[in-house]
């Protein structure tokens, strides 16, 4: 029984419980699934500046999904540490063959761990990865308007032109990075 | 209020059980050599799509009693969903993580991505700044 709670689940079941949540979320309060709204409302109550972008009544529009991003790291922390898969990660023997010629052997856990931790953090690597890569997620996000929940999911289930336009961007841009990028920064 | 709490922890759970969350996973569909990700989207689709079709044409109201109606996006030149895609897509690559896993992987014990995060939110603040002189 516990096995059976630790086990990776099958996209079967995660793919449609996704949708599930995005229909969830609309049948409880009108409310349209996107996590990258966060940013901005997080930015509104922090430090709005004197920026028009985030002057707006963030607790009126925004509380729910911050609430709802909060239920989301303890679900983290139920489904990755409560419930973590003692297993390495079930990826395609092709997909191990290509990370490996990235110097990536370990397939334990939710991250490799030799590319993200405090101390990686302080070379310049670690910094262009994660301090790099982590504000051109939020640029990104917010020129775009959503990310792969408000474009990937919503956007196209409600069949919006300019959510496909998206999110062939950023899984092109996602490829590219992957395979272009990836490599220069990891043997720094 | 605790409706989306709980609705956000499903979702959390969903993002680690899942392997949503997983670098590993975002970098094999990425580099095209697994389905599972596409797999995922196609199925989560396959739910969303009819249940908001359905929810859009009933007379439904939502259970906090507001009339259910998704915003279209605006089109305007498209130039936002391009580049503002094309920058967040580079940024996916290579943390390996879109805005839930981040959130979802500080839960799972993965601390450093606080400072993704923290690093997001200046991304977001510095659009928000530059935004009148950016094309849409």
């Amino acid at each position: 029984m516990t096995e059976l709670l630790h086990r990776a689940w099958p996209w079967y079941l995660t793919g449609p419980l996704v949708g599930l949540v995005a229909v969830g979320l609309l049948a409880i309060g009108n409310k349209q699934f996107g996590v990258s709204q966060n940013l901005r409302h997080l930015c509104a109550a922090l430090v709005p500046g004197n920026i028009p972008y985030f002057k707006y009544d963030w607790r009126r529009s925004g509380l729910w999904n911050l609430v709802f991003i909060l239920g989301v790291v303890a679900g983290g922390f139920v489904g990755g540490v409560l419930l973590a898969n003692p297993h390495p990660v079930a990826i395609t023997a092709a997909a191990v063959t290509s990370l490996a010629t990235l110097g990536i052997r370990d397939f334990s856990g939710l991250v490799p761990r030799e590319l993200f931790n405090w101390h990686v953090l302080l070379t310049l690597r670690g910094f262009l990865m994660m301090v790099g890569g982590g504000f051109l997620i939020g640029f990104g996000t917010a020129y775009a308007g959503g990310c792969t929940s408000g474009h990937g999911i919503t956007g196209l289930a409600d069949l919006q032109l300019p959510s496909l336009i998206a999110v062939i961007s950023f899984f092109a841009a996602g490829a590219a990075a992957s395979f272009f990028l990836l490599p220069v920064l990891v043997s720094r | 209020m605790t409706a989306y709490f709980v609705v956000g922890v499903l979702f959390g759970v969903v993002l680690t059980k899942g392997e949503l969350v997983s670098w590993y996973r975002i970098e094999e569909a990425l580099r095209f050599k697994g389905l599972y990700l596409y797999l995922v989207f196609a199925s989560a689709l396959a739910v969303a799509a009819p249940g908001f079709a359905l929810l859009k044409r009933l007379p439904a109201r939502s259970l906090a009693g507001e009339p259910i109606a998704i915003p279209p996006k605006v089109m305007g030149r498209g130039v936002r969903y391009v580049a503002g895609g094309a920058l967040f897509g580079l940024g996916w690559g290579i943390v390996g993580a879109c805005p839930g896993p981040l959130f979802a992987l500080i839960g799972a014990g993965v601390g450093v991505m606080a400072v993704v995060c923290i690093a997001a939110l200046v991304g977001t603040w510095t659009y928000g700044y530059l935004r009148p002189r950016l094309p849409h």
